[in-house]
């Protein structure tokens, strides 16, 4: 009779959700990009990507060894992590470039603030920073799809930034090439197919809300529409901005991560704007040719601040009720 | 003698400015990209602080307390006045490669932190000791980054071109490499002491 009355604090509402879970359903939602880029670049890309998730997986497992703390790579998210950063590289990358990015994604820029829900910066984003910063030319020497030899290819941004290219049909590309990844570009980015399949997975099963992505996505490319052509206003190209660069990856897998972003969903959506204006203003003018993941790592510093002024009603107070009981507290 | 020796390694060991007591940042960032500036700023730096802590323990009896920072600051400037002439006479390329940062020794937080915190309240043997350790802790905490920095930064040592297996991590050569060097460094050094101590 008594293990039949069970007495516990809130909350009482239960779900067998878990961070392995959740983990293993967004490392599901990258599969397709991963299993495309493999298609599209050849074996090297599978090394790139298996180096990188090792080199994370085994860097975690070791500080949280040295740290005497449970180790815990099997929920997934050192993996993740792993596989994020491979995204953003060269798929012919050296092999030691993946290593030494998943040794530093997780040891300086997850372990050392804590561990997993205590990083600032999105781990992966912030290996890719480093080695973009150590190894410039390594990082920008991309692959040309379906080239057995290896020749490399600038991309799009890349040439428009350089002014060799001011549209698409300079290129010899259409939006089509754009969309399923026939273009020069790092090793996950290429492939919007994929990387929306993802998405949608990950809406579907409630991972992610859409308020990231998609203000992330609309602010960038309205960006890109105003600003984005130097013959003046309004004569940017919308969805070149859109679907050239890391854009649809960042904002579907690196600006949602839970840990670096915003709680509420107002909050997202200032976070995603941001993010998006942010990389506009980095494509336009910045050094760089693409913008996202500094804009993402920028944005989760703001993370605070933002979580801070977004705050949620308390439940049963009305507006009014709530703006005057903020004023009395004010000195 | 087994004071001035005391007041001598404290500035190297356990009150080492750079890894202990954290100040006198902004020189060790800007010139520890190869050992040569290093070891330049270093010497200068532990020039200016020996003479200026011997001098401000020589009239620290007749400083006026409120003004006592001016004074201090007066003298710390003609010690690098000093400095910069010679470097300049003698070692112009050095000069150049380590430029705004031989003026800034006078407002080097350690030399005045030095001549606050020792030198004003001892006397002149303990406080040369005493500035000397802290010269040579900065000098050793800037030869450990420096060469760090630039073996694996710019793949060289002292200038020379390491015979190098390994491509060069341009970051390191560059300001966030120095706060990433300077950190691990801090915080392995604390993480050791930690295990000592426990």
């Amino acid at each position: 009779m008594a293990d039949k009355y069970f007495v516990s604090a809130a909350p009482h509402f239960r779900k067998d959700e878990s961070v392995g879970k959740i983990m293993g359903t967004v490392n599901a939602a990258l599969a397709p990009a991963a299993l495309i880029s493999v298609y599209i670049f050849g074996w090297c890309s599978l090394g790139v990507l298996l180096v990188a998730i090792l080199s994370a997986v085994i860097t975690e497992a070791l500080i949280q060894r040295c740290r005497r703390q449970p180790v815990t790579v099997s929920d997934g998210s050192a993996f993740m992590t792993g596989m994020l950063l491979a995204f953003n590289l060269p798929a012919n990358a050296p092999l030691w470039l993946p290593a030494v990015g998943g040794v530093f994604a997780i040891a300086i820029g997850k372990q050392a603030f804590g561990g997993l829900g205590r990083n600032i910066f999105n781990p992966a984003l912030a290996g890719r920073a480093f080695l973009m910063a150590a190894w410039p030319q390594r990082m920008t020497a991309f692959m040309r799809p379906f080239s057995v030899d290896a020749v490399t290819q600038a991309t799009p941004l890349m040439l428009l930034k350089e002014g060799k290219a001011s549209g698409l049909a300079d290129m010899g590309l259409d939006y089509f090439d754009l969309f399923m990844g026939f273009r020069g570009g790092s090793l996950g980015e290429v492939c919007g197919l994929a990387l929306v399949l993802g998405g949608v997975y990950l809406l579907w099963r409630r991972i992610i809300s859409w308020h990231t992505p998609v203000s992330f996505i609309l602010a960038a490319g309205a960006f890109g529409w105003i600003f984005g052509s130097p013959d003046g206003f309004f004569k940017g190209d919308f969805l070149f901005q859109i679907l050239s660069g890391g854009l649809l990856l960042g904002a579907i897998f690196m600006a949602t991560d839970y840990v670096t972003s915003p709680i509420t969903n107002k909050g997202q959506l200032v976070f995603g704007t941001c993010c998006g204006l942010l990389t506009g203003v980095i494509r336009r003018w910045g050094g760089y040719p693409e913008g996202v993941c500094y804009a993402i790592l920028i944005m989760n510093a703001a993370v605070p601040l933002i979580d801070r002024f977004v705050k949620p009603r308390r439940y049963g107070v009305t507006r009014q009720e709530r703006n005057s009981g903020l004023a009395r507290r004010a000195p | 003698m087994k004071r001035l020796w005391l007041e001598f390694i404290k500035g190297i060991g356990s009150e080492n400015p750079i890894f202990f007591v954290v100040l006198g940042l902004c020189p060790t960032l800007a010139v520890s990209t190869n050992m040569t500036n290093a070891i330049g700023m270093g010497l200068a730096a532990t020039f200016v602080l020996v003479c200026s802590n011997a001098i401000i323990a020589l009239v620290r009896l007749w400083i006026p307390d409120k003004i006592r920072i001016p004074c201090y600051i007066v003298i710390i400037a003609t010690f690098v006045s000093v400095v910069e002439m010679v470097l300049k006479a003698y070692a112009p390329a050095l000069d150049r490669a380590l430029g705004i940062f031989v003026p800034l020794i006078v407002v080097n937080c350690i030399i005045l932190g030095r001549a606050e915190a020792f030198a004003s309240k001892n006397p002149v043997l303990p406080s040369i000791a005493d500035g000397l350790g802290m010269g040579c802790g900065f000098l050793v905490a800037l030869l450990v980054i420096s060469f760090v920095r630039e073996t694996l930064g710019s793949g060289k040592l002292m200038g020379l071109t390491l015979s190098r297996p390994f491509e060069p991590a341009l970051i390191l050569s560059l300001a966030p490499g120095a706060l990433l060097v300077m950190g691990l460094l801090i915080g392995g050094i604390r993480w050791l002491r930690s295990l000592r101590s426990s």
